[in-house]
């Protein structure tokens, strides 16, 4: 049995807590880190992360890329979309075929 | 040129040429393989694709309420409202074996069955944005959740990918020519070995049968 979790700022971030899901607020880059490591040693199967927080922690979200649990998503936080949570799909294909051969018409 | 350096004998010829069936014989499968593979990723990053459209749209419309909520209350009273939600989720987590990548296979299960309950607050002092923006999250959790299982799959996958490729290029361009060479290497070594002896012994025979001419020859 496992747990979801959501990170990023607050006002991204406080509305999943009436779905049942797990918040923690951090905006700073060390918290981040401390916390994304206990979060990936305690029973997170999925841990959502705003984009603008991902982008402090992307050497710690790097390492979890290639372990079956858990499954770190990016979401768009309340600032708006940077795209960068469809970055990752796209780094994902490119390690996978070499190019890029999903996005380049659209 | 032998890129390693072999004895060119004939137990030497037989062990590389088992290896070199084995090396095409891998290279062969793990091609299959990454063929299957790419195909299954294909499908699945092209779902993963709509699908991170789907759930970014929907978290941002629910964004938009959440700051008009924010705005239209205080925020003590909405820090309250959302303070002890009735309803917690937990997963479930499978394993699917795609060609021998694990992928997670994700199923929720909500503690109270009954929908509503995502609405942790009374009616009465919240306002009504607040109302939409829970329900908007609701709405899109199951493909948010969809999200993280095929967006995982997809990153293990691709590594796996990539994994198969260097091994098949590396079979492909580095070690099976490299077997192919060494057994040319050995043959021909063999083969001249095998002509040199040949040679050896017909000019043996000449001088012995020149020897026994002459001893006939010979005035006595």
């Amino acid at each position: 049995m496992y747990n979801i979790a959501v990170m990023g700022d607050r006002d991204s971030i406080y509305g999943f807590a009436a779905l049942g899901l797990d918040t923690f607020p951090v905006s700073d880059k060390d918290e981040g880190e401390r916390l994304i490591k206990r979060l990936c040693e305690e029973n997170y199967a999925v841990i959502y992360i705003t984009e603008a927080l991902a982008h402090l922690l992307e050497d710690e979200i790097e390492k979890f890329r290639t372990q079956p649990l858990p499954a770190i998503i990016l979401i768009p936080g309340v600032s708006g979309n940077t795209g960068k949570g469809m970055n990752s799909v796209k780094k994902s294909v490119e390690q996978a075929v070499g190019s890029d051969i999903i996005f380049n018409n659209g | 040129m032998a890129k390693a350096q072999v004895n060119p004998t004939r137990m030497e010829l037989t062990r590389l040429k088992k290896k070199l069936i084995t090396a095409k014989r891998g290279h062969k499968l793990l091609k299959d393989k990454r063929d299957e593979l790419m195909r299954q990723f294909l499908d699945l990053v092209r779902e993963n694709k709509t699908l991170r459209e789907k759930v970014e749209k929907g978290i941002i419309a629910a964004n938009k309420n959440f700051v008009l909520a924010g705005a239209l209350m205080q925020d003590e009273v909405l820090n309250t409202a959302l303070l002890a939600s009735k309803q917690s989720v937990t997963v479930e987590a499978g394993k699917r074996n795609v060609m021998s990548v694990e992928i997670p296979v994700f199923e929720y299960k909500t503690r109270l069955p009954d929908a509503n309950d995502i609405y942790s607050y009374g009616f009465a002092f919240t306002s009504s944005d607040l109302d939409d923006a829970v329900g908007a999250l609701s709405d899109i959790f199951p493909d948010m959740l969809r999200l993280a299982e095929c967006e995982k799959s997809c990153q293990l996958m691709a590594a796996e990918i990539e994994k198969t490729r260097r091994r098949v290029n590396a079979l492909e361009h580095v070690m099976i020519p490299g077997m192919q060479e060494s057994i040319k290497y050995i043959t021909m070594k063999l083969d001249e070995n095998e002509r040199s002896t040949q040679i050896r012994l017909m000019k043996v025979k000449d001088m012995m049968i020149k020897e026994i001419i002459e001893e006939k020859h010979r005035p006595k």
